[in-house]
């Protein structure tokens, strides 16, 4: 029974894990349909800066809740400005540059930094017991902020003039230019606060993980076939995907081993885009954020 | 101004010309020198082990040119990377062979890019050496392997950590034939030794997230955990499971863990108490040792690297290499190989240093530390170790002419299951 409870809580560990790693590259995807595969980048970048303003004495909760995503979300307004505003409906342009952009960032992390940094940094809480099972009582905080953060961007988007405009615009970009609404900006703004939630990401992650500049290529798989999964809803469409892929991930780990479950995960998301080409979104819950 | 089929070809001549004399120069200046081709990963995953390993090969031929060079020549060293990528190693070491014609590769880091070019610098006939720890089980006259193996260093691992935490093992390495193939020798040590090997665990390079193994390692209840894990994304599994409280609990041993400075990676209270074994630790007490700590911290600064096996088995590679050289008075391929089997043998940063004839791997010292404070503090050691899994297989005194990887579809060879 405890290790049930146990096992429950790291299953549901698993589903957050994945929300809070492809949540970023959702808002970018599904709101400008820009595929950003410099996601991967920005989650190290934000790891990176977790440990390089904690190695500088920096307390880690300033480090990880508001430096990681606000250095982040500047990168982001910096490269969407430089970058990518001039790729807007070139998919395959914003690819390929945006996987130019994942080679700088390593590049220039490496360079600074070198291939490996020095970390002090542990996981702020210790572990809790549930009968003789023991759970990292870091995890189920993410667990918590996880879904605090899913809850804001909601009220954020549904709620907020902001939020309207965001979706109008996501809607139909060339209306909310007649009606007067500058779509530069609110894209500029989007792709900002989708970076600042990848940093945000990546420094919560950061003292449960190894933080090296190559470490973005083992997220980008997971959080695209998450978000493709899930479909253009941003908030529904990660969450629902998360659940189901992360589940399966979860449970034949346990089961039969880290191997098959990695193997479960990408069979499901394959049969699932099969039937559904659109992602889930695109079936079910399609008023949904 | 106007162009004439005649003008035409005189300027196009003259460029060419022009063109080709580098070559030339090239070509005489090569008889001047020795030269050597290093292709090591500096960037793309694997550039946590590349980098030291190529800091120590720019450290190594330095110094030997500095002492006057190699039969009167220097040494020109051609550093490539292959970008953690198989093809460009292929690439490289075509390149190395055929148009650089190099006497010596010094190269490879996992076992699958070794054997992309072992092959390939048997066919073009150009001496290969490869320094870093594997599985074991290359048979080749033409490739001298000088990392440690299982039969070194997990043989002295896995007795001593079950004599200290128990004999139930749960063993978790990487899904490829280096974690495969050491989790078997892994396996029959600990059964050696009358301890329980309950469960045996894979993981792709990937995985970030270690939670259900976690909670299934909770559930089998070992004594300690046997790690043979690779690799950035892999260095999550000692956080996760020192977050859950597991590393106070079930302590762990490790064939991997601190080549990639992985102990660096993670905090001092998440990595304590660990114990490794390899055949060199920054932290050796030799006079020899602490002089090429300094002079190679003296020369890349305060930026050097911690020193592991790996970057000091590359500096003691070239050494051997140039080694046998003095000593066959040629650079010529068969010659070198004669002297390398005479055998040679150096004294370097890790300690006595010598070939094995049989395996064409080497004799080295090896050493248990246990980390404490981002440091390998050393418990034991073990004077010239023997490569025992490959003798058990491969003898290049008795059959010279072979070019083979024993081990490479599982362990029938030796014996293992």
């Amino acid at each position: 029974m405890d290790l049930f409870a146990s096992l429950g809580l790291q299953i549901i560990y698993g589903i957050a894990n994945l929300v809070l790693i492809s949540i970023g590259l959702a808002v970018i995807f599904g709101m400008m349909r820009v595929i950003n595969l410099a996601h991967g980048e920005f989650l190290m970048l934000g790891g990176y800066t977790v440990i390089v303003s904690t190695n500088n004495g920096v307390n880690i909760w300033v480090a990880m809740f508001i430096l990681a995503p606000l250095i982040v979300g500047i990168i982001g307004l910096i490269v969407e400005w430089t970058l990518i505003r001039f790729l807007y409906g070139r998919m395959v342009d914003t690819l390929l540059a945006t996987w130019g952009l994942s080679l700088f960032f390593i590049g220039l992390i490496t360079t600074i930094f070198g291939a490996q940094t020095e970390t002090t940094i542990a996981p702020p809480f210790g572990p809790i017991f549930i009968g003789e099972y023991s759970s990292s009582g870091y995890e189920l905080f993410l667990i918590i902020i996880t879904i605090l953060l899913v809850i804001l961007l909601y009220l954020l988007l549904r709620y907020t003039k902001l939020g309207l405009l965001a979706r109008g615009t996501m809607q139909s970009a060339e209306m909310a230019a007649a009606l007067g609404i500058s779509t530069q900006r609110i894209y500029s703004t989007t792709f900002g606060i989708g970076a600042a939630l990848s940093g945000f990401a990546g420094g919560l992650l950061a003292p449960v993980t190894g933080v090296l500049p190559t470490i973005g290529a083992v997220y980008i798989g997971k959080a695209f076939i998450t978000v493709i999964s899930g479909g253009t809803a941003i908030l529904a469409g990660t969450s629902s995907a998360s659940f189901l892929l992360g589940g399966i991930n979860g449970i034949v780990s346990f089961v039969v081993g880290p191997t098959m479950g990695e193997v479960a995960l990408l069979l499901f998301a394959i049969v699932l885009l099969r039937l559904m080409p659109r992602g889930i979104t695109g079936h079910f819950f399609k008023r949904s954020l | 101004m106007k162009i004439n089929r005649r003008k035409f070809l005189k300027s196009a001549s003259a460029t060419a010309a022009v063109m080709a004399a580098p070559a030339f120069i090239s070509q005489t200046q090569a008889a001047n020198s020795l030269k050597m081709a290093v292709i090591l990963d500096q960037s793309g995953g694997l550039d946590i082990y590349g980098r030291p390993m190529v800091d120590a090969s720019h450290l190594a031929i330095e110094e030997i040119n500095a002492a006057g060079g190699l039969l009167g020549k220097q040494v020109e060293l051609t550093v490539y990377d292959p970008q953690s990528t198989i093809q460009f190693y292929t690439q490289y070491a075509t390149k190395a062979a055929t148009s650089d014609r190099v006497d010596v590769v010094q190269a490879g880091i996992t076992s699958a890019s070794r054997e992309s070019i072992r092959p390939l610098l048997n066919r073009y006939r150009t001496l290969y050496f490869y320094n870093t720890l594997y599985e074991g089980g290359v048979c080749d006259t033409n490739n001298y392997c000088t990392g440690s193996t299982p039969g070194q260093t997990v043989e002295k691992l896995v007795p001593y950590a079950m004599r200290k935490w128990g004999k139930k093992v749960y063993i978790i390495a990487a899904d490829y034939n280096y974690g495969h193939i050491t989790a078997s020798w892994v396996q029959k040590y600990v059964r050696d030794n009358g301890g329980d090997p309950v469960e045996t665990e894979f993981f792709p390079l990937d995985v970030t997230n270690f939670g259900p193994t976690i909670k299934k390692i909770q559930a089998a209840k070992p004594d300690m955990v046997m790690s043979a894990l690779v690799g950035g994304a892999h260095v999550s599994f000692y956080r996760q499971y020192a977050a859950a409280g597991m590393n106070k609990s079930v302590p762990v041993a490790s064939t991997t863990f601190g080549v990639g400075n992985e102990h660096k990676m993670i905090s001092a209270e998440e990595g304590d108490g660990m114990i490794v074994a390899y055949s060199y630790f920054q932290e050796i007490e030799s006079a020899d040792n602490k002089a090429f700590v300094k002079r190679f911290q003296d020369r890349f600064g305060t930026d050097a690297p911690y020193l592991n096996e790996l970057a000091a088995r590359q500096y003691e590679g070239i050494y051997l290499w140039a080694e046998a050289v003095k000593a066959a008075g040629t650079a010529d391929r068969m010659k070198v190989i004669e002297a390398l089997d005479a055998p040679t043998s150096i004294n370097g940063p890790s300690g006595k240093l010598t070939i094995d004839p049989q395996t064409h791997h080497a004799v080295q010292n090896v050493y248990l530390a246990e980390l404490m404070d981002q440091r390998f503090n050393i418990i034991q050691t073990h004077e010239q170790q023997q490569p025992t899994d490959t003798q058990l297989v491969c003898d290049l005194v008795a059959n010279p002419n072979q070019s083979t990887f024993y081990f490479e579809n599982g362990l029938k060879a030796a014996g293992i299951e």
